[in-house]
């Protein structure tokens, strides 16, 4: 995999670091790193809490600066002299563990937010973003407040919003953490759905084995303390997959392999 | 809301001790049989109607009185007097406010200022302010903006705080300008809190104008209370007094209206819409 052109990767993290300044003195969040995400690939990483996924993934989106290192998006330096590239950032969509809808914007108008900052006029933002409630499957709810949803309404309704000005890639931090494992698992098939129409690249943040087996085309693994790539796991299952890959025998080798890892 | 009284009227039908009520039926005879406890008291202890008129001479007062256009020239004096000073009040509360919410310096600054102005018991500036202002309608309003000032800055600045953390990253992970940001996310989040603010601060004004009045001037309801009182006509204060309360209760009932139509998302507005 490394003898890949970069051109073709659609996420290039080049030497990063991190360190965070504490009181207690600076923390190392994350040691050297290297990676690079392939276009339309579905990447998830995956590591203990404090193995620095998430700071990986908030570094990715713009949300941190890196102490070291250069992150690029489609080949373009995220950052420029100290400063974040606008062109770039619009490039990414980023889905929180906490949908973080908006409680005084309708549904449809939480969609439409983005294309709203950018100036688009009202009648294409509404439309656009009726197209995606349609997609991400909460048709009916355009005019609803956010407290009328149920969790996992909520969540389509903030991967709509990240989708809403086409960016290539969508960056997801444990966007189902929250939810009950059978919302979860539909969550998850309907992501691959989404993904599978959409052609984004995904980087995808989780702590959970399975969710991680059932939608990456490879798992990053990362280790704790200080927070690196441990290994990368290509995962074959054809697309696509639906809840019975669970119980075939290389999942659960997969699973378990990652179990151990991830316990010692 | 409904539910609730859904519930306890079963718990009541099951004890079989009383029939269910709505909230406001309750209030209303509670109201009616406080006043007819004042108008039986008067009437029966033959109490000096100086000292304390029955109610439905006080009230039947309070209607002939808004016959009169003197009533109505006073209340548009009070008025007035009122809606500039919270004019002020909200446009330096509001922008105040903002600023101690976003800035930690400012509000460092400033801090130890409002804290004095709040514990300066502002009334007894009122004959300040005559004093510098003469006896029209300034120190009024000065006064009703001063009183009305503190709530409302209060809780802008409460509101400018508790911007959520999350809903920051949403427009940093879409390239929101400054200005946005303000207008976007800021200022809808605070608005429940000024709104809060805007409530308590109303009311403040409206005393802050009648007392103004009470110490100095030549125009207003509380003008007209003061010389009723030095005219020993109690039930004509009695009317006066419902008349200014009524007026309290209108500017207030608007501003609750005005929550209702501006942030009809939050909680303090759907509790009420749930069935």
């Amino acid at each position: 995999m490394n003898s890949e052109v970069a051109d073709s990767n659609a996420i290039d993290i080049v030497s990063v670091e991190k360190q965070f300044v504490t009181r207690q003195g600076p923390i190392q969040a994350l040691s050297r790193t290297d990676l690079g995400v392939r276009r339309g690939e579905f990447t998830v990483l995956l590591g203990p809490s404090g193995c620095g996924k998430t700071t990986l993934l908030r570094l990715i989106a713009g949300l941190e600066t890196p102490s070291q290192g250069e992150i690029q998006i489609g080949g373009a330096p995220l950052w420029q002299s100290g400063k974040r590239d606008d062109a770039t950032v619009a490039n990414m969509g980023v889905v929180f563990q906490d949908p973080n809808l908006f409680p005084w914007l309708t549904i449809l108008d939480n969609i439409a937010l983005p294309l709203k900052l950018r100036g688009v006029g009202k009648a294409e933002r509404h439309a656009r973003a009726r197209e995606l409630c349609k997609l991400v499957g909460i048709e009916g709810f355009e005019s609803r407040w956010q407290s009328e949803l149920s969790g996992g309404m909520r969540q389509r309704a903030a991967i709509a919003r990240a989708l809403c000005y086409e960016p290539e890639v969508l960056l997801m931090d444990e966007p189902f953490g929250a939810l009950d494992a059978i919302t979860r698992d539909s969550m998850n098939i309907e992501l691959q759905r989404i993904w599978m129409a959409t052609h984004k690249t995904i980087v995808l943040v989780t702590h959970s084995i399975s969710e991680a087996v059932f939608l990456a085309d490879r798992i990053v693994l990362l280790s704790a303390r200080p927070g690196r790539i441990e290994q990368i796991i290509e995962v074959p299952f054809e697309r696509p997959r639906d809840l019975n890959v669970q119980s075939l025998p290389q999942f659960m080798e997969i699973r378990e392999f990652l179990r151990d890892r991830l316990e010692n | 809301m409904s539910e609730e009284n859904k519930a306890t009227g079963t718990v009541q039908g099951r004890r079989g001790s009383a029939i269910s009520m709505p909230p406001w039926l309750a209030s209303l005879l509670l109201l009616a049989a406080l006043l007819a406890g004042w108008e039986g008291y008067v009437r029966l202890a033959e109490v000096n109607w100086f000292i304390l008129p029955p109610p439905s001479v006080a009230l039947l007062e309070w209607v002939e009185m808004m016959t009169t256009p003197k009533l109505w020239f006073h209340t548009w004096i009070t008025v007035l007097e009122t809606l500039l000073g919270f004019a002020f009040a909200v446009v330096i509360g509001v922008s105040f406010g903002a600023m101690m919410g976003k800035m930690r310096r400012v509000e460092q600054t400033l801090h130890p200022f409002v804290v004095a102005t709040q514990v300066i018991p502002k009334i007894a500036l009122v004959p300040l302010f005559i004093v510098w202002f003469g006896f029209g309608l300034t120190p009024k309003v000065v006064i009703a903006a001063v009183l009305a000032f503190f709530p409302i800055l209060v809780n802008t600045t409460l509101g400018f705080k508790s911007v959520y953390r999350g809903h920051r990253e949403v427009l940093l992970s879409l390239n929101a300008s400054r200005w946005q940001t303000i207008t976007q996310l800021e200022l809808p989040s605070a608005l429940p809190y000024i709104l809060t603010g805007m409530e308590m601060g109303i009311v403040l004004a409206i005393i802050g104008a009648v007392v103004g009045e009470f110490l100095g001037g030549s125009e207003g309801l509380g003008v007209l209370a003061v010389q009723r009182m030095n005219a020993f006509d109690t039930t004509a204060l009695f009317a006066i007094i419902i008349h200014l309360s009524v007026v309290g209760f209108v500017f207030y009932a608007l501003l609750v209206g005005c929550r209702r139509f501006l942030i009809p998302w939050h909680e303090s507005v759907q509790i009420n819409q749930k069935k």
